[in-house]
């Protein structure tokens, strides 16, 4: 009789094995699509299949992480608006954006309530937000990344600087000091000069029916802005509601669309 | 976006009497009501006694100037305008004078303003009989 050569295979460790069935559970395998990063097809599907990630490119050159090349400017802008999104949900835990409490939230905010120093994280890190968005907007222009096949981009950029000019804008006013208040109400009055919408914009004086003007004081642009003929509470609660759902809602729609462009537009700041 | 009702001050309101003010400049109606209530012996433009109403927001941004008593002048804190009492500006950033509102008399002899007419000096609206008020 010929016997038969059993081959014995070494027992594997407790680890081992506790990793193996997890990583062939439901659960695991509903969540991670693909197999272990250990082939270059598999690192691909990593990226690929994962929602934060895959707005990334999946291969960035080596000059592209070089901090002389890029600054890491847009990267740091796009920290800092987590940053802010953060501090700002804590904020909004205690802010009350009325006339008889907005003022004197803002001085609770930093005289009673433990680590109060969400309200200045805030502050600071929106002002940076704007340096950093202006110096990513710089870079990117000193390296011609605005050129064709990434003008696109530059467009989706343009918007969202302004977007992030208007949420500094609209986060002045909050604190409901004197200086807000005035500089709101310098600032918005220069929507009085809108086109055809503002009462004293050109050409608003053609929208009327005979004698009746269709654009005055009390529903142009302005008045739209501000709720009201002057910054009152109107303006605060329509600025509180753009500054903390309107205008967060857009520039995450546009950051995605950027990150996402940045990735087909061949990564970061390269060479074509 | 656009409220049928504002819970704003009215455009038309009724400052007392003629008698109750003196001469020069009366500020009890700027915070309330955004004006500037003047007593002259001769306006510049009509050359008669009377009272004109000072529209109180800066023709440069829109501010709230102050009212400097020793100095005879309208100063805007925001960037440094400055009007005389007749409402002309003689420094700083501002283009243009402030605004008259229209003053009349009320049929119950009061002093009516009327924000919702402006009367401006560069477009030689200061001549018209309803921005000024002769007593």
């Amino acid at each position: 009789m010929a016997t038969e050569t059993k081959t014995v295979k070494p027992r594997e460790s407790a680890p081992t094995r506790f990793w193996n069935w997890l990583t062939e559970t439901q659960v695991w395998t509903s969540v991670f699509r693909h197999e272990r990063p250990n082939t270059d097809r598999n690192r691909v599907l990593v990226m690929l299949s994962n929602i934060f990630l895959h707005l990334h490119p999946v291969r960035i050159r080596k000059s592209g992480v070089k901090l002389r090349y890029t600054w890491c400017m847009g990267g740091l802008s796009f920290f800092l608006f987590l940053v802010l999104t953060f501090t700002g949900l804590l904020l909004m835990f205690y802010y009350r954006p009325t006339l008889e409490y907005a003022y004197s939230d803002i001085v609770g905010l930093r005289e009673h309530v433990p680590l109060g120093i969400m309200r200045e994280m805030h502050r600071w890190g929106a002002h940076a937000m704007v340096i950093t968005v202006w110096l990513h907007m710089f870079r990117v222009f000193m390296t011609g990344s605005y050129k064709p096949p990434r003008e696109f981009n530059w467009s989706v950029g343009v918007i969202m600087l302004v977007l992030t000019l208007l949420l500094s804008f609209t986060g002045y006013l909050l604190p409901w000091d004197q200086l807000a208040i005035w500089a709101i109400t310098v600032g918005s009055n220069m929507a009085r000069a809108t086109p055809f919408l503002g009462h004293e914009g050109p050409g608003s004086a053609l929208l009327a029916l005979g004698d009746v003007k269709l654009i005055h004081a009390a529903d142009d642009a302005r008045f739209a802005l501000l709720g009201g003929t002057f910054v009152g509470e109107g303006a605060l609660l329509r600025f509180y509601v753009l500054h903390c759902v309107g205008l967060p809602l857009a520039i995450a729609v546009l950051m995605a669309v950027h990150f996402w462009r940045v990735r087909k537009d061949g990564g970061i700041s390269g060479p074509m | 976006m656009f409220p049928n009702v504002l819970n704003e001050p009215p455009q038309q309101f009724k400052v007392g009497l003629p008698a109750d003010f003196g001469m020069g400049v009366d500020e009890r109606f700027k915070e309330s009501m955004g004006v500037w209530i003047i007593r002259t012996a001769d306006d510049m433009v009509q050359n008669a006694s009377g009272f004109y109403v000072l529209i109180s927001t800066c023709t440069h941004l829109g501010c709230t100037p102050n009212y400097l008593s020793a100095e005879s002048k309208f100063k805007c804190p925001c960037h440094g305008s400055g009007f005389r009492l007749t409402g002309i500006n003689f420094e700083g950033p501002a283009p243009r004078p402030l605004e008259r509102a229209r003053v009349v008399l009320a049929e119950d002899g009061q002093i009516l303003v009327d924000k919702s007419r402006h009367f401006q000096y560069e477009l030689g609206q200061w001549a018209d009989p309803e921005a000024f008020l002769k007593i």
